[in-house]
């Protein structure tokens, strides 16, 4: 008779120790001790069109995109890194280069960009931000705004070295 | 004469009702005219999931059991029509997030349970047009098609219901209910779930 490599008890309790030490942290890899980088969200590259101009506004404004941009690790503030920043707005579709504009974060690692009020489309208010600058590795980012009356929709960026 | 004149009149505005109150959607004023048509099919076919449970079920006056059952094939025909436009119509207006929503990879929760409800209402009217060929056994045949169509219905309320788009949420609401009402009502007369042959 072949014996089971496992018993159930000991699988139980294998598990359970692996469960507790992942739920306690234990396994982030080393890398990553302290702050750990923004993975981009499902869809967030959507109609991104790379090269997006640096704006001091999208269209007519009325509606902001803010956000900021901290190094993976330990969390510092990153100045002037480049975000891009696309939606479906009252002045355009997603893939119109109308709706695309670019914007830097300041010395606080803060963005903030003034563009048209974002519309509900493709089911849900949403915007979409980019990194894709090169010196870190690229996020792309997909937040969604609570209300579609909402005036102002935040997106946060913690970045890991290229 | 006058019960029949009211069923017609209430189901006529059963369907023009979440029509109209789409037309008047503030969103329109934003979106390109092929985004607008792909949208209104959804819309439609939201309708003429309505429409099917009660051919099916025999349920509306002056049309005969020969009229009902080819009413309910032609409803059938525009739905996979309305489907196909609204698909195509939104990957022409966006096609990452078309492609995205096929291939279940879409952020968006409703996308799954529309795409579950494309392929489901295909292979309904897929066994709709093969029911002779397949030679099955006429009540084994429609459990497998009423299966199928309730697929298409359950996920397409989720759909629409967690999307926010051009429909008016009293008016969606409302016509969801009464697709879920016509289902289950449809069900019952038939009950569908026998399979044995008729005694």
């Amino acid at each position: 008779m072949t014996k089971a490599p496992f018993t159930r008890r000991s699988l139980m309790a294998t598990g359970g120790a692996f469960m507790a030490a992942g739920a306690s942290g234990l396994m982030v890899p080393a890398r990553a001790a302290g702050l750990a980088p923004t993975p981009s969200m499902r869809g967030g590259s959507n109609n991104y069109r790379p090269g997006a101009a640096m704006v001091d506004r999208i269209g007519g404004g009325g509606f902001w995109m803010a956000g900021t941009v901290r190094r993976a690790g330990d969390g510092a503030p990153l100045p002037g890194q480049r975000i891009q920043i696309w939606a479906h707005t009252t002045e355009g579709h997603e893939r119109d280069p109308q709706s695309h504009g670019a914007t830097l974060t300041d010395a606080n690692g803060e963005f903030r960009l003034e563009m048209p009020q974002i519309v509900p489309a493709f089911g849900q208010p949403h915007g979409h931000l980019a990194y894709d600058s090169g010196a870190f590795e690229t996020v792309f980012l997909r937040p969604i705004m609570s209300r579609s009356s909402d005036k102002t929709l935040t997106a946060h960026f913690v970045l890991q070295p290229a | 004469m006058i019960r029949s004149i009211f069923i017609w009149a209430a189901l006529i505005a059963a369907l023009l009702v979440p029509i109209i109150a789409a037309a008047a959607s503030p969103l329109l004023a934003w979106r390109q005219p092929v985004y607008i048509a792909a949208g209104f099919a959804g819309v439609v076919g939201m309708c003429l999931l309505l429409m099917q449970p009660l051919l099916a079920g025999r349920w509306l006056p002056g049309l005969s059991p020969m009229a009902s059952r080819l009413w309910h094939r032609w409803c059938g025909m525009a739905l996979i029509g309305v489907v196909l436009v609204h698909v195509v119509g939104l990957w022409i207006t966006s096609p990452p997030d078309v492609v995205d929503a096929l291939l279940f990879m879409s952020p968006t929760p409703f996308s799954a349970w529309g795409v579950v409800a494309m392929w489901a209402v295909f292979a309904a009217a897929f066994l709709g047009l093969l029911r002779h060929r397949l030679a099955l056994r006429f009540r084994v045949w429609r459990l497998g098609h009423v299966t199928l169509a309730l697929v298409t219905i359950l996920g397409s309320v989720v759909h629409a219901m967690l999307i926010e788009g051009t429909m008016e949420i009293m008016t969606k609401t409302a016509l969801c209910m009464l697709v879920l009402l016509a289902s289950a009502g449809t069900l019952a007369k038939l009950r569908v779930w026998d399979v044995r042959r008729r005694a």
